[in-house]
């Protein structure tokens, strides 16, 4: 007796999503099926600021995912490779043919005194991460009678956060270690520049600064022994890829599930995609990447293309939170280099903001904030890693660009 | 003495879909052409205005461009002249004979969309009666088909536009993609110039900056083949905009769950990196569009080339079905189509799965309906044949699925084919190649028998324009002596070939039996006649009586679905069949110049339309150029893995850095179709004409 062909994917998120829907689209016939944690369809993560601040409906958001089985809720607690067989919370078991890890990623929660209930059951009232709809639900709900909030952490996800609190009346703070805003993305110019778009937005931001504790009463305290009264905390610290079930089955994890390049690991019919994953030392953390992996696995699973091969991306960093919209890309930071060029062009009036850096005749990294007419030239430019003409100018202004 | 001036002969241009109308008037005795082109100010689609090809038209009837004889080719190998019963018996033995020995399918039949419904008609009825073959299909295949085959899948019908031109100037917001009127059907841009006056926005879509462009308020330039992500980028703005018409989406259509959940996985940043389209374009034309209280989609050639073209003219008409904008006064979705009869031409049976009125050949209702008119057992019908692409890669090859034998009518595959240096190898190797053309086309050339037949104004015949209007071209002047009209030839042959039906040869006898083979099927003719074509400037299909007046606006009431909604197409992004890499760097995408006509069979005969645009060219932007150190007007090879084009540099700063263009209207060293890469659409067997892989190099001379 046959039976069919069985692909398990662990985790219902975006990746999932994406691996189900162009595995079936591509022709594949196995029976997909994604258990997820979470108690929803998939569901595109990408856009929870907007649903924070009412763009769209939580049910809007959902994502395509072909003719996959869900089987939400269905959190996978066991992996057995060698018997391809994975244990439920409930301790039923089923069984597999080929397995794809897409568990992503875990909020960071940093080393903060009184974050957690007394009783190290969760997060205390009022204070908040953003990484599912759930958290969504929760700080929105929140969000409608707080008067002031403390974003701790100013990376793009603190960032957007606050934006989002703040087009909902809210006055926001943010609290940054690092000694600028995302400056994993940008140089310390772009960031003031950012800094300043955010103020007018009524988003203060506090770089170069430690939270030391939260308070009995609720206020964050820095290590300066500075105090900030607030209604609601959100913990935007980055997130860390969720590894256990792997390392628990054996298979080999550095800061993610490492992979090669046909996104397998170490295990026959184990593979990782997405926020999960560590390919080639990277873990990229980001939509885009996930879907290429996503795309690549789900061309050699379904066997449209059994020799597509995933050998990294060169993901272009967007932040759209209202008005503030800014790309980065490639190294914006390099070290002093003498073959390095940089050209900046800053526009106070505009509130504008725009760099190239340049090795020779090929770009390295660039960054536009405020004015990104020609962000669609520059993005091709340096994923085609093409020569660029002599004045490379008109890659920073409309005039002489594109058209 | 007095002479009396012959009257001035009203009837429509011998190009493009729009048939605009125009007069003949005889020339005076001794000149080199039987007639003048004059304004018709009185016929709605182009009120008196006329092209440079239309006004020219005249130059295709006079002496010396036209055949006037059948050839017939030697032993030696070369076309001679021979008598009309020798090149008809010959033809029609070859038939026979292989028909005999390799089955009915063994010979094919090559349509075209500039044939009149007539013939259109006739050569469906010939394929599937006259040789009893399935293997037949046409170059609409590679005109509109993608388009087709998304409107009968959303609307349950295909009507290139459901409303007339008329219309246009009266919505508020129209967007234009991979379209390019103003050279490619100049009195139709007055339209779209009125739309403008009248206070409406006109969003372009095209990698090109074209002429049409120009004019536009907004122009997006995304990269060749992604117009898909575009499409789907856009829904996604208006469900984020809130600009979804709700209740037109509850109770005009269904599907729209899935076709949301694609539009959310196209979120602005991802559709940006795909597209190369600028974030805050895109939300300029949600915008823009989804405000708008009236709204238009009219897509042409750019998005529906491509081996995705069904789903991506299905993410446009999604567009507008969300936005409530299709089925309503001033709003709709609408294909330009390109052929002058590219409408009539893929309606009444020429396309390989397809019987007159628009009736599936699968379907045993039809077949019994279109079996009764043409008084054979149902049971006797082929069933569907093979894609225009896949029929043409089957010539001459060895098996039981090689075709042996073709008829060509109103095409030139060698020049308009993908791959078209495999295409014409594929024709060499056939054992029978029949012809019949007007002139000596790059195709007619490689033919064993070309048979003269009359063109446009030498006879009458109706054509279907791109508004679904059935309008009469009247002959106006006498077919030159030694040639036949296309009607009189099938009739011939399939006397020949013993056909158990009969075929006439006057167009007005022929269209009456068409009435009634259309009847009752989606394209409606049964209530028209020549008479009130004439008298009412053509007349809206469906009209299934004599006191019905045609049905100018389509879907006002319902779809022509089975419950009457409109359908939402599940579809998403993917790439194009071919991406650039290392070796093959830059996208190329094709089109058309003004002053030529698809493959230039009869424009590059008129030396007013060779003068303005005498041979090909390769656009690049000067970025490309000054990389490729590349001066304008030098030689250039445009290389894909198909094949190589030669022709010399055209640089401007219209074009996409990182895309080249070459018109396709040419034969021999600079024929662009030699590029293109024939990848099918999986639904409409449309190939990938508008983007391959190429790089470009100079050639040293």
């Amino acid at each position: 007796m046959t039976r069919d062909r069985r692909i398990a994917v662990i985790g219902a998120g975006m990746a999932a999503a994406r691996f189900a829907e162009r595995y079936h689209a591509l022709g594949g016939t196995a029976r997909v099926t994604l258990y997820g944690a979470e108690p929803r369809a998939p569901y595109n993560r990408v856009l929870l600021a907007d649903v924070l601040t009412g763009r769209y409906d939580a049910e809007t958001i959902a994502l395509p995912f072909g003719r996959a089985d869900l089987r939400p809720g269905a959190e996978v607690v066991g992996l057995d490779p060698a018997a391809r067989r994975l244990t439920l919370a409930d301790g039923s078991t089923e069984t597999w043919d080929q397995l794809v890890l897409a568990t992503g990623a875990n909020p960071v929660l940093p080393p903060i005194r009184g974050l957690r209930r007394p009783d190290g059951t969760g997060l205390r009232d009022g204070v908040h991460a953003l990484r599912t709809l759930a958290d969504c639900a929760r700080l929105s709900e929140d969000a409608t009678s707080a008067e002031r909030a403390v974003v701790i952490g100013g990376g793009v996800l603190g960032v957007s956060t606050a934006r989002a609190l703040a087009a909902l009346g809210v006055a926001v703070e943010i609290v940054h270690q690092g000694p600028h805003l995302i400056e994993r993305q940008l140089d310390e110019d772009a960031a003031l520049a950012l800094r300043g778009a955010l103020r007018t937005l009524g988003v203060e931001t506090y770089p170069g600064n430690r939270v030391r504790a939260v308070t009995a009463a609720g206020e964050v305290e820095l290590a300066n022994g500075h105090r900030l009264d607030t209604d609601l905390i959100v913990l935007a610290c980055g997130v860390r890829p969720r590894t256990a079930l792997a390392h628990a089955a054996g298979l080999a994890v550095g800061t993610g599930i490492v992979v090669d390049d046909t996104l397998a690991t170490g295990a026959p019919h184990v593979h990782a995609i997405g926020d999960c994953a560590q390919h080639r030392g990277t873990v990229h953390g980001l939509a885009g990447p996930a879907w290429e992996q996503a795309d690549v696995l789900a061309a050699r699973l379904c066997g449209a293309d059994p020799e597509a091969r995933y050998t990294g991306s060169r993901p272009l960093a967007r932040l759209t939170a209202g008005p503030i919209e800014y790309a980065a890309f490639g190294d914006v930071q390099p070290d002093e280099h003498p073959e390095l060029d940089v050209l900046r062009l800053t526009d106070a009036t505009r509130g504008s903001y725009k760099k190239l850096v340049l090795r020779g005749d090929r770009l390295v990294g660039a960054i536009l904030l405020g004015d990104l007419a020609t962000v669609g030239d520059l993005a091709r430019a340096l994923e085609r890693d093409d020569p660029l003409p002599d004045h490379p100018l008109h890659l920073l202004t409309t005039l002489g660009a594109a058209r | 003495m007095t002479t009396t001036t012959p009257a001035a002969t009203a009837t429509h241009c011998p190009y493009c879909s729009l048939q605009c109308g125009m007069l003949l008037a005889p020339t005076a005795i001794g000149s080199a052409v039987p007639v003048h082109v004059r304004e018709r100010a009185d016929f709605p689609v182009n009120r008196g205005a006329l092209c440079g090809k239309g006004r020219s038209a005249a130059a295709l009837l006079g002496p010396g461009t036209r055949l006037s004889t059948p050839l017939v080719r030697t032993d030696g190998g070369e076309l001679r002249a021979a008598g009309w019963d020798e090149a008809l018996d010959r033809v029609a033995a070859g038939f026979a004979a292989i028909r005999a020995e390799h089955g009915a399918d063994a010979v094919g039949v090559f349509g075209g969309g500039g044939l009149t419904n007539e013939k259109a008609y006739q050569l469906g009825k010939f394929a599937r009666v006259g040789l009893g073959t399935a293997t037949i299909d046409y170059n609409g295949r590679f005109c509109m088909s993608s388009a087709a085959a998304a409107g009968r899948l959303a609307f349950g019908l295909d009507r290139g536009l459901p409303f007339p031109l008329a219309d246009i100037p009266h919505t508020d917001c129209l967007i234009l993609v991979g379209a390019n009127p103003a050279e490619t059907m100049p009195p139709a841009l007055r339209y779209f110039r009125e739309l403008r006056e009248n206070g409406g926005t006109l969003i372009v879509v095209d990698p090109r900056r074209t002429r049409t462009a120009e004019q536009a308020d907004l122009h997006l330039q995304p990269l060749p083949g992604t117009d898909l992500a575009l499409a789907l980028g856009l829904l996604h703005l208006l469900i984020a905009d809130g600009t979804v018409d709700t209740d037109f989406v509850a109770e005009r259509t269904a599907g729209f769950e899935q076709a949301r959940a694609a539009a959310m996985a196209h979120w602005p940043e991802r559709v940006e990196a795909l597209t190369g389209v600028p974030m805050h374009q895109l939300r300029e034309a949600a915008r823009q569009f989804g405000q708008a209280r009236t709204g238009m989609v009219l897509t042409a050639r750019g998005p529906e080339q491509q081996s995705k073209g069904t789903d991506t003219v299905g993410a446009w008409i999604n567009l507008c079905l969300a936005a409530g904008k299709a089925g309503r006064p001033y709003s709709g979705y609408g294909c330009l189509t390109g052929q002058g009869n590219g409408q009539g031409g893929r309606e009444h049976g020429q396309k390989a799965d397809q019987l007159p009125g628009y009736r599936s050949i699968e379907d045993p209702v039809a077949r019994a309906h279109v079996a009764a008119v043409w008084g054979v057992d149902p049971d006797t019908l082929p069933r569907s044949g093979r894609s225009a692409y896949e029929l043409l890669d089957s010539l001459g090859r060895p098996g039981p699925d090689g075709v042996r034998a073709l008829l060509v009518m109103g095409s030139n595959p060698v020049v308009s084919a993908p791959r078209a240096a495999h295409i014409t190898g594929r024709l060499r190797k056939l054992e029978l190649l029949v012809v019949c053309d007007a002139v000596l086309s790059e195709t007619a050339q490689l033919a064993d028998v070309v048979l003269p037949s009359t063109q446009w104004a030498e006879e009458t015949g109706t054509m279907t324009n791109l508004e679904g209007r059935v309008i009469l071209r009247q002959q106006a002047v006498a077919p030159p002596p030694g040639v036949r009209s296309d009607l009189r030839i099938l009739r011939e042959l399939a006397e020949r070939l013993d056909a158990p039906a009969d075929f006439d040869d006057d167009p007005e006898t022929v269209f009456a039996e068409l009435r009634r083979a259309s009847a009752g099927g989606q394209a409606d003719y049964a209530g028209l006649d020549y008479r009130r074509l004439r008298a009412e400037d053509g007349v809206f299909w469906p009209c299934p009586t004599a006191d019905h007046p045609g049905t100018a606006r389509l879907f006002l009431d319902r779809f022509a679905t089975p419950d009457g909604r409109a359908r939402f197409a599940p579809v998403t992004h993917r790439p194009a069949a071919e991406q650039p890499d290392p070796e093959y760097p830059l996208y190329l995408t094709t089109g058309r110049v003004l002053a030529q006509y698809q493959s230039g069979a009869q424009t590059r005969r008129v030396a007013e339309l060779t003068a303005a645009a005498p041979g090909p060219f390769v656009e690049l932007h000067p970025r490309l150029a000054a990389r490729l150190a590349v001066t304008d007007g030098e030689p250039l090879a445009v290389v894909s893995r198909r094949g190589r084009a030669l022709a010399p540099a055209r640089i401007t700063d219209t074009i996409r850095p990182d895309t080249v263009f070459m018109p396709f209207h040419w034969s021999g060293p600079g024929r662009a179709n030699t590029l293109t890469n024939p990848a099918l659409d999986p639904t409409s067997k449309m190939p990938e004409f508008k983007v391959c892989a190429v790089r470009v190099e100079k050639v040293l001379t």
